[in-house]
This record gives C-alpha cells, structure tokens and sequence, in this order.
C-alpha cells in the first residue's frame, strides 16, 4: 500500500474512533446512535442469527434485476437516441432531470460513448468493408467500452439506492423495510447493525468496481 | 428557424410521452393511474387551495436552505480539496464511495439527530446534494490551466484574491455543471426526506395520497414537481451549454 492509502485509512480509522468516544463518553446519546464497535457486534449475531437471510436474498434480487433491465433497457435506449438526433435534442432536458434513475444513468452513458468513438474508425470499417454488425461489435463497442463501464458501475450504485429507497416505502420485507421496522420498535442494535451492513456492501462493491475501472483506464493509457 | 424547430420537436416528444400516459390509462385503470386530462384539472384544483401553497412554500423553503449548504459548501470544499493536492487525493476515493452510497439507509439517523421537521429535510436535502457539487469542483480546480496558477503567484494575490479572481472565474463552465446535478439531486434529497420526516410539503402530500389511494392528487403533485425540475433543468442546462462554449 501507498503513502495516500494509508493516509486515507487513517482520516477513516480516526473518523470511527472519534465516533466511539463520543458514544461512549456520551457527547452523543444512545438513543441517537450507538458506538461503532456494537454496531459491528450487533451486525455479526445479527447475520449468524440468520434472521435477515431472507431480507438480504431479496433486496439483492431486486437490485440484480433492477439493474439488468436499466443497463439492457437503457443501451438499446441510448443506442436508439443517437441514431436520431433530433429526440435527442428534444429529449435532452428530461435525461438531466432524470438522471438519479438507473435507466437513465445508462442512456446517458451510452450516448456519451457513441459520440466519442473516433471519426477514423469509421474510415477503418470501409476500407476494411466491415459488415454493419461487425463494425459495431469489433469497433464500436469496445471503444465505447469504458463510458459504457462507467454506466453500468453508476446503474449499480443507483439500483441499490432505488431498491433501498423504495422499500423503507413501499414493501413488506427486504433490507430497507427491516432498517425502518427496527427504527419504529426502536430496536437501535438492529438497525445500525443493518446500516453497517448495506454501508459496507455497497462500499465494497462500488470500491471494486472503482479500483477495476481505474486499472483499465491505466491501461488504455498506455502506462 | 431553429428555435422554432427545436421547440416544436419538444412539443411533439411531451405529445408522446402524454399519449403513452393515456395508453397507460386506458390500459391499467383509475385504481392505478389518472388520465392526463384529469391530472391537469386537478393541479388547477390544488393549487386553488391555500392549504396547498402552504405545503408548495413549505417544500420550496427546505429546498432552498437544503440548495444553499449544498452548493456553497460543495464549491467550498471542492476549491480546497482542489487546490491542495494530497487532501485531494486522500479525498477522492472517499467522495466516490459516499455519493454511491444509498443515502436513505441514513435516514433514521439523521432523524434521530434532527428530530422530525424542517432541519431534517434541510440536512436529508443537503447530504445529497453537496457531495457531486465538491467532486465536480474538486476536478475543476485540480485540471485548471498550470499558467493560471502561476501568474496569480507573480501577481502576490492573496489566497483569496486567487479563489475569487482566478480559480473560480476559470472553473465555472465546469462548477455549473456540478451546481446542476447538485440542484436535481437535492430536490431528489429533501422530497425523500420530506416523504419519511414530514407532516407537510409535497413529498408528504403524495406519500399521504399514495396511503389513502387518492391517485388524482398523487400524480397531480408528480406531474407539478416534474414540470419544475424539468424547468429549471433546462434553464440549467442552456447555462452550462453557454458557459462551455465560451471557454
């Protein structure tokens, strides 16, 4: 690990154990949050209890799903938007508004990779008299590649938001219905122990994807 | 010929989008949907109520107070994290994680600082909002022309003659397009907030509806909301477009 990564640990770690000595010097209540290393404790009886297995199967399902039709749904979108300029243009101020939306995130991304495809690589295809098919798997899709990754990673993180989002609202089971039950019975350990839980998830997976993405922009680069 | 054109195109989608809403009507029923025709009659019948504005002017003062932190503490944070490299650095990947993070999951803590009411809102708006504000500013200040740099050093400008009169004037094109996502999402911010930690706006107008079934005044209320933010999207964007050319 580097210089900046371990700085970084650092602000994180001392982030954390500022939090605990608050809680447990009582600067901040109990009722408001608990300490941070109860938290962890909580959330690991929590998940060897396997009272939520059910609830994590299902919000991961939906999220999956979720995200399958936005990135199918919303390539096949913005591939059609780009072949029409003039919806676009019309359609322009409704995808910025709507960008918080995994389909939408998608449109975005794509449009943006089909429009930074280099002219030459359409001179390539007809010299080399490339079939219409062949010249947008061989050529086109990879060089939209990387905006289309930054797409899909972005459709991720906003799934995971929709799904939660929609169910602390709307539904009778699922991770973010549990977090809100727990909140109304007050049942504190529960509910931060399932915070920490979807926190770190979605951390973890959107840190992989981060570092996975940065690697490949590396070697686009050349370097 | 080309405004003309354009806005006709605009028309023509909205006449779309209003037909595929009528299909949809006619498909799934009152219990589900309204038609167009009515959500239309029943926004003038909303907005004829006085109890109504209240919740509009309750809803657009959260907004407000919500948009100010988020923006000025974005541009902020971001010109600092910008122009010294390594908190940038340190930075960057934390900002990254936190702006994917699904933000609701934090809702009953920020309920059981807050308490329910106005500050919550401000406070749920806000978390959404500045975090792209700094990204979008951080990159900004950090790819700014080295020249610039250097000549407000020759020029001995104070720290913050060089925010002011260098680093934000040859950041702008690119800190407005930050204020614009910043805008949408902390509308997006203070609506949840409102439909979980409220007894009024119109976040908690249409969860009510949505309990009581009363379709008409739910998509009314969503059809009102999304013409504002489509609104000030637009505004927003024809400004982003502008200052981006210019440079």
């Amino acid at each position: 690990m580097g210089r900046l990564a371990w700085i970084r640990l650092g602000v994180i770690a001392g982030f954390i154990g500022l939090l605990e000595i608050l809680c447990r010097g009582g600067a901040i209540g109990r009722l408001t949050m608990i300490p941070p290393s109860e938290m962890a404790a909580a959330l690991v009886e929590l998940i060897a209890s396997g009272a939520v297995d059910d609830d994590i199967g299902r919000t991961l399902g939906s999220v999956a799903a979720a995200f399958t039709l936005a990135v199918v749904f919303g390539f096949v979108g913005g591939v059609a938007l780009h072949a029409i300029p003039r919806l676009r243009r019309a359609a322009d101020p409704l995808l910025a508004t709507y960008y918080a939306v995994p389909f939408f995130v998608m449109i975005i991304a794509t449009l943006n990779g089909l429009d930074r495809i280099p002219r030459v690589l359409d001179k390539v295809a007809r010299t080399h008299r490339m079939r219409p098919l062949e010249t947008a798997l061989r050529l086109k899709l990879p060089a939209a590649a990387p905006y289309l990754f930054t797409g899909v990673k972005l459709a991720i993180a906003y799934s995971f938001i929709g799904v939660i989002a929609s169910e602390f609202i709307l539904a009778a089971s699922g991770l973010g219905y549990q977090i809100a039950y727990a909140y109304n019975n007050f049942d504190n350990r529960t509910m931060y122990a399932l915070m920490l839980f979807v926190l770190t998830l979605v951390t973890t997976i959107n840190m992989a994807l981060y570092v996975w993405e940065r690697r490949l922009q590396r070697r686009r680069l050349g370097r | 010929m080309t405004a003309i054109r354009r806005a006709f195109d605009v028309a023509l989608l909205l006449a779309v989008l209003a037909a595929i809403w009528q299909g949809l009507y006619m498909f799934a029923g009152d219990v589900a949907i309204a038609s167009p025709a009515e959500t239309v009659r029943h926004v003038f019948v909303l907005l004829e109520r006085p109890r109504f504005w209240g919740h509009i002017e309750e809803t657009l003062s959260a907004f407000a107070y919500a948009l100010v932190i988020s923006w000025a503490g974005g541009v902020g944070i971001g010109v600092w994290l910008g122009a010294h490299r390594l908190s940038g650095e340190v930075a960057e990947p934390i900002l990254v994680a936190l702006y994917s993070l699904p933000k609701v999951t934090l809702y009953p803590l920020i309920l059981l600082v807050f308490g329910l009411g106005m500050p919550a809102k401000v406070a749920f708006g806000a978390i959404h909002g500045i975090i792209p504000v700094t990204i979008f500013t951080m990159n900004a200040v950090r790819n700014i022309r080295p020249v610039y740099v250097k000549a407000a050093r020759v020029l001995r400008l104070s720290p913050q003659q060089t925010v002011t009169g260098v680093l934000l004037p040859a950041t702008l094109p690119e800190v407005v397009s930050g204020l614009r996502v910043g805008f949408s999402l902390t509308l997006l911010g203070v609506l949840i907030g409102e439909m979980f930690a409220s007894k009024r706006g119109l976040g908690f107008l249409i969860i009510n509806a949505i309990g009581l079934n009363d379709v008409e005044t739910m998509m009314a209320v969503t059809l009102l909301l999304f013409v504002f933010a489509a609104a000030a999207n637009a505004f927003l964007l024809a400004l982003d477009r502008r200052l981006h050319k210019r440079v």
